[in-house]
Order: C-alpha cells, then structure tokens, then sequence
C-alpha cells in the first residue's frame, strides 16, 4: 500500500500534487494510463502509435469511439511518453469542452501556440525521451465545438504541420466536418473486451483490497456495458459504501496525516456484493421490468378495462419510485427482444415502437405519458400477435 | 413565521424518516473522507433536496447551514453581461445553471473553474474539497453538460458535484458514468401520512387519520404538495375533520372543464371555447407539457376502455411536439380537436353497431 502511495507521487505529472501529501484521488484518475503498454483492448490504436514512437513521426490524429475506451488516457500517455512530464508543459496544449472554443479561440489561442517555435529539450530530457521536434494540441471532446471553429482549424493544421501535430478526441465522428476528418489518420476506439476489463477491475480490486463476493466483477461489467470508466466509478462506489460502514468516520484533518487516514479508508472490511453494484449502477430490478411486461401482456382472465387500468397504475408507481426512463427503456428492450416468447413481426412493431420512445425521451417530452404510451403499443401488439 | 415544509425539513441524515437505506448509504459516503461526484435523481417532492443538504451537514457540519447569496456578473464572448445568482456558504455553493438558457455553458465553464482552482483556505474545514450543487441539470443544455466533463475530472481535488435532476434520461452519458446514480424514490402514501401525522403533532394541529388519508393520496405521493395542503387546510378550516374539502388548485379546475368540454360536445365553436381556456391557462405561466399531462388523465378517467390506447398514443404524440415546436398553443389545440375527432368516430361505430 504505502509503496503505491509513493509510486503515485511520484510518477503525477503535471498536477502540482507533488508538493502536498496525496490526497483521495478518484479510481479512474488513479489508475490512468501511465504508458501505452497500460493501455487495454485497444491494439490496433497502440501498435500503430508506438510504431510512431519510434519513428518519433507522427500523424494528425482523430480518436473517437464510445466514452469510456480509453481515448482521453491514451493520447495522455502517449505525450508523456514523447517529451516526459517536464517538456509537456510546453510541447502540449490540451483543451477540452470545458475551455472556451469559440472561433476566436482557434484563430488567437490554437494558432498562436501552433506557430511558436518548439522547445529545445535539455540533454537529460533527450536522454530519457523521444523528445520529437513538434508540438501535440489535444483538442478532447472535439465533436462540442462549432462548426466554424472546425473549420478554421483547418488551414492552422496544415500550415504548422511541420511543427504541430493535432490530436483529435471524439465520440460521434460524424459530429467532426470532412475537411478536418480528412487531414487526420483515424483511430477507432471500441468498446472494452469483458476479458480485458475483467483483469483490470480485477487488478484494482487487489491494489486497494477490495473484497468482493462472486459475481461482482461481472456485475459490473454488464452494467457498465464495455465503458471502463464507468465500471472504476461503480467499483469505487461500491467499495466504499461497504468499507466504510465499518471504519471510524474520524474527521480529515488537512494536515500530513490524510495520507494515513486514507489508507486506513481505502481497505474495506466488508465484501462487496452484487445486488448493491446493481443499486449503485441505477439498473431497474429485473423483478419490475418482467412484473411490467406481464402486465402489459394481454390476459383473458381480466377484461379490457381492468388490463388498462392495471397498466396505469403500474406505469404511475414505477415513475414514482424515480427509476429513470431511459433506463427502462433499455431493459424493457432487452428482456423483450431477446424473448423467445414472441415472433418477428411482433418484435419488429415492438423495436419501431421503443425508437419512437426514445426519440421522444431524449426530446425531453414527459416520462410519465411517454412509457404509458410504449407500455400501452407494446400490449396492443401483443394481444395482435397472440 | 416559515412554512411547515421549510420548517419541519429534517436538518440532519439521522433525522431523515423514510428510505433508511438511502440515509445510510449517503452519511457512509459522507464518512468515508473520499465523496464521489452523485447525481441524484427523483420525482419532484420525493426530498431530494433535503438529503443533499442533511448529507453536506454530514459532510461539513453546521457552517454550511449559514448561506448567503451573492449576484454575479458574467461576460458571455459576444460582450453580453449575464447577472447570477448563487448561493453559497464557505464550503459549497448552489446554483441553477438552466436559469440563463442557453448561456448555462459559460456559467459552467466560468463559475466552476473558479471555484475548482482555488483551494478549501479554511484548514480547519473537515473536507479539502467544495461541494458544488446543481439543481435543475437535466434542463442543462447539451454543452454546458459537455463543458462539465473534463472539468469533473481535473479539477477532482479541490472540487465534488452534486447533480440534482428529475430524471436521467436527458443527463448525457459521460456524465452519468463519472458520478455516483442515487435515485431517491417518492415517499409511499402510508410515509407520508404518518409524516403529516408527525407534522401536525408537533403544530399540535388534531389531524384526523381519514384526512391524513386523502390528503396523502391527493398529493400523488409529493410530499411536498401533501404538507402544504394540510398547511393550508389548516389556515382555512376552523378544525379539520375527516370530511374536510380539499381544495383543487384553480388550474386543474380549469383543465377538469377542459375534459367535460371536450367529451360533451365536438364542434368548431367548442374548441374555440376551448381554446380561450388553454390561452388562460397559459397566461398563468401553467407549462403546456402539464397541461396537456393532467388533461389527459382527467380524460382516460371518462373515455371508454376501447378508446384509451388512442388517446395514450396521441397525447404522446403531441406532447413530443409541444418539446419540438415553437408555439405551444397549436399542440394543445391539435390534441384537442383530434380527441373530438377519434371521440365522434368511435361513437359512431357504437351507433352502427
């Protein structure tokens, strides 16, 4: 433990955390990347970036896949294995949607520091490091700015081409204008291998000394659907809600023993069990998606009017209870199409009726009107199809 | 004098009545010295805003409870000024982004930075990091939510958030998997009668258990609405008693004739009636989307079973265009003429037959 507090200290890079004691990072801040080697899954991205390394050559580059895949982590660590952590100071720009990118920002700011000259590395940094005579901008979350900010970057991109390279992050690659797609080599990003995450949940587990019953670490994948930022946050969650049940809720005090007192938090007592991963991931209880289904099925037993009615109340009560629509409208999706229950034509109608629904959720209409509207074609489907 | 609601809030996590299991999860978090980003996430009057404040009380002790409220000035990049207001006590701060529209993304990108690049100066403070609340972020637009991202995790040290929201459905993805889901349920009608039973105990108020009753179940479990009903039955009524009326507020009687109307007769002076009724009702800043809700289930209250499906499908339907449209009264109308209209059909099938 007090070895990887060290190791951490001394490896962050450009946080001023090494002149203070370490305090409680989050998991996935933790647990970046240092290097490309880190880097799960993503073997196509790795082999062709450490090729480039070598050749210290590289690219325009446009990163974009799902969230969580590692986009953000492996361009990070690929600066760092370019200059090290000193030189990026000056050699990397990073901006992300948080900073202003407006227009005025890609002709003033981005342009500015595309045409300064590049750094000279010292000898000791030439030494440890690549140290390639270019400068990286990493434009993150790429597909937030406007389209006359990108196309304004594309001129900049290819005049200082010599002396800058870009770094494109995205999700949606079509959010990114041709010109700009067009200058840079692309790299996908997919979704993790359950195999890979599994080591790596695993790998965490061990670090901080998680206990965790059977199950768990696929609990977690399966809620966070390949994004393994996602499943860290759970896990870390999780742990902590177990751990620190039992450890004394003494007050931080901000002076050098937090180092202590966070290790004493960090080693949980208790095991980590599936049912409270699947609490914290927000996922509905499959008990109440099936008890909506059946309800939604048509019965002989009850006559029309009472099937109505019962279906109203259910869909109030799930509303109440504050289960998220979008999130039922996954599992709903999932329980019905993966059902052997019904056949194609009902399950045709049923997905045309579930993409409507989530038009209209992401739309912003109400949740209430909208699931009693999907709950309410979903039976009339079903009592056609029956 | 306060309200009953703001007076008997619970001011603590211990003091919390309902969904103990919540309460515990949330004060474990607040011990464990290392808090998480939470999205917290529920039906309005469900008491989401009761735990996040028992929660940082938790977190901070009794300073955060000594709030003031400051007027901010922010620039957006075509020079135009935005005042703010945020509320704040030494530890966090809270503030309603959605207030400025489309500007939100620059309140964010401002406002949040600033806060995370200066660090907690009171060292005997008990966390090292502030708490930033955010009411209202499911109406955050698409890039104030994207400026947050990045924001979330650099500045991690020195800053948490909590997002409160009605629902998850319109928080974009990134965000939902760096923070923490806390969903907080309603309070089942019995919670809250025995809430308005505790309430009116200590306003030594004799609250009949019948009443306690109907009040809870007009509420539609917002406990919110339950106790200032029972305040203001209070203020009206001598003594209550089991059969006291509860009064509907003024808009649901008008959406309520808006139902009669429109199941008594289909015709064009009708709707235009009708439609002096909406314009009222939007003139009294009533949302469309909630009038369009409450009509519509004031309506499969009286329609037949066979014609409950098509008034589902196009209330649906036309709430998604009031979302989508620019004038909320052309939806309105379209909904009810077309309710006329698949009512008058349906009623000559039954002739026919």
């Amino acid at each position: 433990m007090s070895n990887f507090f060290s190791k951490k200290a001394s490896s962050s890079s450009k946080s001023a955390s090494e002149t203070r004691p370490p305090r409680e990072v989050p998991w996935v801040e933790k647990y970046r990347p240092k290097s490309l080697d880190d880097i799960s899954s993503q073997d196509h991205a790795v082999q062709v970036l450490k090729r480039t390394i070598l050749s210290s050559n590289l690219p325009h580059m446009l990163f974009y896949g799902p969230p969580g895949t590692g986009k953000t982590s492996t361009i990070l660590a690929l600066a760092n294995q370019l200059f090290g952590p000193d030189l990026a100071r000056t050699r990397v720009l990073e901006l992300n949607a948080s900073d202003e990118r407006g227009i005025s920002i890609v002709r003033e700011k981005i342009k500015n520091f595309a045409r300064s000259t590049v750094s000279n590395p010292t000898a000791a940094q030439r030494a440890a490091f690549p140290c390639p005579p270019y400068k990286l901008i990493i434009l993150d979350e790429a597909d937030s700015m406007t389209q006359d900010a990108q196309s304004a970057l594309r001129r900049t991109m290819e005049t200082y081409s010599r002396i800058t390279r870009f770094c494109l992050i995205c999700n949606y690659v079509t959010r990114i204008i041709d010109p700009l797609a067009s200058r840079c080599s692309k790299f996908r990003f997919k979704p993790l291998d359950t195999g890979d995450a599994i080591v790596r949940i695993k790998d965490i587990c061990e670090k901080e000394n998680v206990v965790y019953e059977e199950g768990v670490v696929e609990a977690i994948l399966r809620a966070a659907d390949g994004d393994l930022r996602k499943a860290i946050t759970l896990l870390q969650s999780a742990s902590k809600l177990h751990g620190s049940s039992s450890s004394s809720s003494a007050p931080l005090d901000a002076d050098a023993d937090a180092d202590a007192d966070s290790m004493d938090i960090d080693s949980p007592s208790t095991t980590v069990t599936v049912r409270s991963i699947e609490e914290i991931a927000g996922r509905v209880p499959s008990s109440i998606i099936t008890s909506l289904i059946t309800t939604a099925s048509p019965t002989s037993s009850s006559s029309f009017s009472e099937h109505f009615s019962a279906l109203q109340t259910a869909v109030e009560n799930v509303i109440l209870d504050g289960w998220s629509a979008a999130q039922l409208l996954v599992q709903i999706h999932d329980e019905l199409v993966f059902s052997d229950e019904y056949d194609g034509t009902a399950k045709n109608s049923i997905v045309a009726a579930i993409s409507e629904t989530d038009k209209r959720l992401l739309d912003g209409s109400d949740e209430h009107l909208t699931i009693l509207d999907l709950l309410v074609k979903v039976s009339g489907i079903l009592r056609k199809s029956s | 004098m306060s309200l009953w609601v703001d007076k008997h809030r619970p001011k603590s996590l211990d003091a919390l009545s309902y969904h103990p299991e919540l309460s515990t999860r949330l004060s474990s978090l607040a011990a464990s010295g290392d808090f998480p980003h939470l999205l917290v996430y529920g039906p309005s009057g469900a008491g989401k805003k009761t735990r996040i404040v028992a929660t940082l009380k938790e977190l901070y002790g009794p300073g955060v409870n000594k709030i003031k409220i400051d007027s901010r000035v922010f620039v957006t990049p075509s020079n135009r000024k935005l005042e703010f207001n945020v509320v704040s006590s030494i530890y966090h701060m809270e503030i309603t982004p959605s207030d400025m529209g489309n500007n939100d993304r620059i309140i964010i990108q401002e406002l949040l930075k600033e806060v995370a690049q200066t660090q907690q100066v009171d060292l005997s403070a008990k966390q090292r990091f502030k708490v930033v609340v955010i009411n209202e972020a499911d109406s955050l637009t698409r890039d104030a939510q994207a400026a947050l991202r990045r924001t979330m995790e650099k500045y991690s040290p020195n800053l948490r958030l909590i997002l409160l929201a009605n629902s998850t459905s319109n928080i974009i993805a990134p965000i939902r998997s760096r923070t923490l889901l806390v969903r907080v349920a309603a309070p089942s009608y019995d919670d809250i009668s025995s809430i308005l039973f505790a309430v009116a105990k200590k306003e030594r108020v004799a609250l009949p258990p019948a009443l306690a009753e109907r009040i809870a179940l007009e509420s539609g479990r917002n406990l919110r609405r339950a106790l200032l009903t029972l305040e203001s039955l209070y203020a009206q009524n001598d003594s209550l008693a089991p059969d006291t009326q509860i009064p509907t507020p003024d808009w649901e009687v008008v959406v309520t004739s808006i139902a009669d109307d429109l199941i008594k007769d289909h015709s064009a002076p009708a709707l235009l009636k009708i439609r002096a009724k909406f314009y009222d009702l939007l003139a009294h800043c009533i949302p469309a989307d909630l009038v369009l809700k409450t009509l519509v289930f004031k309506l499969l209250a009286k329609v037949d079973a066979e014609l409950k499906p098509e008034v589902v499908y196009w209330a649906a339907f036309y709430e998604h265009r009031i979302h989508m449209g620019s004038k909320v009264i052309f939806h309105l109308e379209a909904f009810a003429a077309k309710f006329m209209r698949i009512y008058e059909i349906y009623l000559q099938a039954m002739m026919d037959n």
